[in-house]
């Protein structure tokens, strides 16, 4: 492997290590690129093909895995990621009215970042915090009963770095 | 075979009571705070911060913040309880910075009790007693109502009134098959005193002992066992949860989830010890075949004959267990709370699983949406393996078991149990045909039970209390309880646990408090994404099993919304299918190709593009699809609209003839106009128009030009005099 292709924080290194002492090493994949994903935001290819060495696993499974799952991101995230709950007590509780308010403000899709790289746009299916909602999660941080017309302010707020 | 594991259980618990009684907690006044996802997302974290202040500003070292899972009161959270020794536990809702400095000048050091702050009722003064009388349908007494009975009997003593408040409860979970409908039974707060009583006379006589003569009449004072009597003592006074039967989630809201200390002192390893030490794994699967536990996932598969299958046709000695916490529902957070709740309850099920079909090694597969849910079942492991409850030779007995988590990565077809194996094993998740089933050959070929969170969550209770005594809770085919998540239209959002056979209509109005807003019900929604709506007419349906399926719809994995008149069927049941459709793992045909053909058809629709015929063939569609398709998304994935298609087959109807949609839900179908009698002129639409489709200058009527008009609502938003209507 040439120097280039080095590009793993060492810790992840360690784990896959670890994970290739296992029993069934293999099936550790979803978490090495978990771990991937949690450091460095999202998967990049270069990280992948490391991923695919280290675990002796071709790279066409890795591939396959990371596009299966939503949840694995192929570009890279805003610095804050805005995640909208589309499950069913959001939706009839009007989250695709916030949806459309995030697009129109921020100038994105879904799945898209800004130019500026400041915010990503996602939707989820459900995180299970119904009761509170629409529900939106901006990094970590869950905001409940969010309503399209305070999509803007919210927006200033974070960008203020009041907030997450 | 020695007591191994019921002497270690023993030294344990003797350990585990030491351990309170040094930190001295009994003498110690305890403020709750919940701290699940949805408590934290309501800012349980600040209160607690505010509190912490407090306390060290005021020096005291008597008062202790524990911090406890969810109680299923979503919609008034932050709750805290405020737990003085000796006094009747106070909860407070919706609590934040403001309501703490509130709460704990005037309860925790001045002694008085804020009544407005107070959870679920807005009552000026604290009551002397509390009765909590059991009013299930197995219990209630064959003369009279119980609740009468009572309010007879403290007439009848001479008890001023409005000092004594009396509840109907939910089950009791006493009920013994030779009493019923004789023994009635009741608890009286706040000294958490149970009673039986058969007779008016016995009653009275009770009454006058205890609330007059303030003595315990040890003679009618009932000893059994009672399981939901912790979680009774604290919420026993709250109708939103003496409605309730907590089985699965008796030690929710109620213990610090992090803590092993709680869970043994709440019976915690108490069914393990005993199923080790009998050391006869077969009689474990036969007391849960007896009990009648079926798969609470949505499947309802029996769980005994699930696990005895696992043993019947193989003599592999490699099995597996596997937790599925995979809860991908839309609208459903029973499994989240549970797990943040009380993890170790799934950790004791399944190693009381594990032992029964002889597995070493178990998974739990949790989403990786659920943050919180995994960093407390990771803690949960950490304390159960350095206290021997997990690992090799548990309890001294002889029996190895270790539990594994593994994260999902948002594919909802996972929760499928072939699917998910696949994804244990880090591939990608797409189900496979069955036969041959998990039991006989599941991860890496090796026989594997799968069960759900709240499966597990049972698995304790019933070793713990015994098959028979489950039996009778719930209907004749579905027995025991069922959590619910209950939510959209409906005041009391949040999970609910009742027996099986609770009426819907006790779900959504005795507990749920019905339809807010002066709204009608108009359906609701069970099942999920695989499941269906039941019209309003059908209040009165027992949930079960059969009952649902009869319906046509599912008891899924406990999701409930409820809608009401204001939502638009079409509109629920494509978003429906717009879930499975994008959650179509492309597999198989009917499936991948089958729901984007429907869902096509169900946008003309919304779209006012539909024709009669379309009705016709989303049917064709939908049953070629149930019939054909490899697994369960996408056999169950036309349901909604099939669903809907039967039940409100006039509002599809409507959608297509006439073009409208009768809850102006669908946008294409909405025309916005504006009341010449109302327009004041004021300019505010048509200056706000993206698309500057509204003509007119101030103090003139305003007209919407019909053609260039893009329906975003803005206008009809903005206006302060409803001039502008929806049509």
């Amino acid at each position: 492997m040439d120097a280039k292709a080095h590009k793993l924080d060492h810790d992840i290194v360690e784990f896959i290590n670890q994970c290739r002492e296992q029993e069934h090493p293999d099936s550790y994949l979803i978490a090495v690129l978990h771990k991937v994903q949690n450091r460095y935001g999202y998967l990049d290819k270069e990280h992948m093909a490391e991923v695919a060495q280290r675990m002796q696993v071709p790279t066409s499974t890795v591939s396959g895995v990371a596009t299966f799952y939503h949840f694995f991101r192929l570009q890279p995230k805003g610095k804050y990621h805005i995640s909208i709950c589309l499950g069913t007590a959001c939706f009839i509780k009007g989250a695709d009215k916030v949806l459309d308010a995030f697009r129109t403000e921020l100038g994105i899709e879904l799945g898209e970042t800004t130019a500026d790289e400041l915010f990503s746009l996602d939707s989820s299916r459900c995180l299970g915090v119904c009761a509170l909602a629409p529900v939106v999660l901006i990094n970590e941080q869950v905001f409940s009963k969010v309503s399209a017309k305070q999509v803007p302010q919210l927006l200033n707020k974070v960008k203020e770095q009041e907030l997450v | 075979m020695p007591p191994h594991a019921v002497t270690f259980y023993n030294a344990l618990h003797q350990f585990m009571v030491a351990r309170r009684e040094q930190s001295g907690l009994a003498e110690k006044t305890v403020i709750q705070v919940g701290s699940a996802t949805c408590e934290k997302a309501a800012g349980s974290e600040a209160v607690m911060k505010e509190f912490s202040k407090l306390i060290r500003a005021s020096g005291r070292d008597d008062i202790i913040i524990k911090q406890t899972g969810c109680t299923g009161r979503c919609a008034r959270e932050p709750i805290v309880g405020v737990f003085i020794p000796g006094q009747i536990p106070i909860k407070y809702e919706r609590v934040d910075a403001e309501k703490v400095q509130t709460i704990f000048h005037d309860h925790i050091i001045g002694g008085q009790s804020v009544p407005e702050l107070v959870l679920d009722k807005k009552t000026e003064k604290r009551y002397d007693y509390v009765i909590t009388v059991c009013s299930s349908q197995r219990c209630r007494h064959a003369e009279s109502d119980p609740e009468v009975m009572v309010a007879k009997a403290l007439k009848a003593t001479g008890i001023e009134e409005g000092t004594v408040r009396i509840f109907g409860g939910g089950c009791f979970g006493l009920c013994s098959s030779d009493k019923v409908g004789k023994q009635q039974v009741m608890m009286i707060f706040p000294e958490r005193i149970l009673y039986s009583f058969g007779t008016q006379e016995q009653l009275e006589e009770i009454i006058e002992s205890h609330l007059i003569r303030k003595k315990i009449l040890t003679r009618y004072q009932t000893k059994a066992d009672f399981i939901t009597e912790q979680f009774f003592s604290l919420y026993g006074d709250v109708s939103f949860f003496n409605k309730q039967t907590r089985l699965t989630l008796r030690n929710s809201g109620l213990i610090d989830p992090e803590s092993l200390v709680d869970y043994v002192m709440n019976k915690g390893y108490e069914a393990l010890a005993n199923v080790l030490d009998r050391g006869d794994p077969n009689w474990v699967i036969a007391e849960i075949t007896t009990s009648g536990l079926r798969g609470r996932g949505g499947g309802g598969f029996p769980t005994g004959t699930k696990w005895k299958n696992a043993i019947t046709y193989t003599n592999d000695p490699i099995k597996y267990v596997v937790c599925n916490a995979d809860e991908g529902d839309p609208g459903a957070f029973m499994d989240r709370s549970a797990l943040e709740g009380d993890p170790f309850i799934i950790l004791e099920g399944m190693t009381i699983g594990a032992y029964a079909i002889g597995a070493h090694k178990g998974y739990i597969y949790v989403r990786a949406e659920y943050p919180l849910a995994i960093e407390r079942l990771e803690k949960a492991i950490a304390k159960a393996k350095e206290n021997n409850l997990l690992g090799n030779n548990i309890m001294n007995s002889g029996f190895d078991f270790d539990v594994e988590i593994r994260l999902g990565a948002g594919a909802f077809v996972c929760g499928e149990e072939t699917a998910l194996m696949l994804s244990i094993e880090g591939k990608r998740g797409q189900p496979r045909i069955r036969p041959p089933y998990p039991t006989e050959s599941g991860l890496w070929g090796h026989p594997t039970v799968i069960n759900n969170v709240e499966t597990w969550a049972n698995v304790p209770t019933i070793m713990l209390y015994g098959a028979e005594w489950y039996s009778r809770i719930g209907t004749e085919k579905s027995k025991g309880t069922k959590v619910f998540a209950l939510a959209g239209k409906v005041v009391n959002t949040g999970l609910v646990e009742v027996p099986m056979g609770t009426s819907l209509r006790d779900i959504i109005y005795d507990i749920g408090g019905g339809v807010p807003d002066g709204h009608q019900l108009k359906a609701v929604q069970t099942g999920g994404p695989s499941g269906g709506c039941i019209p309003a007419a059908n209040i009165d349906t027992m949930v079960d099993y059969e009952e649902l399926a009869k319906l046509g719809s599912i008891m899924g994995s406990g999701g409930m919304i409820v809608l009401d008149d204001t939502d638009c069927m079409v509109q629920t049941a494509k978003f429906f299918l717009e879930f499975t459709q994008s959650e179509s793992c492309g597999k198989c045909v009917p499936c991948r190709e089958g729901t984007v053909r429907m869902l096509e058809i169900l946008e003309r629709i919304t779209e006012g593009k539909g024709e009669l015929a379309d009705l016709d063939k989303l049917e064709r569609l939908g049953k070629l699809i149930q019939k054909s398709s490899l697994c369960g998304l996408g056999m169950t994935a036309p349901n909604p609209v099939l669903n809907a298609l039967h039940n409100f087959r006039d509002e599809f109807e409507v959608h297509i003839t006439e073009k409208r949609c009768p809850t102006h839900k669908c946008p294409q179908l909405i025309k916005y106009e504006i009341d010449v009698e109302k327009c004041t002129g004021c300019t505010l639409c048509a200056r706000r128009c993206p698309v500057s489709c509204i003509d007119g200058t101030a103090r003139q009527v305003h007209v919407i030009n019909q053609e260039a008009c893009i329906k975003c609502g803005e206008c009809f938003n903005v206006c302060k005099f409803d001039a502008v209507l929806k049509i």
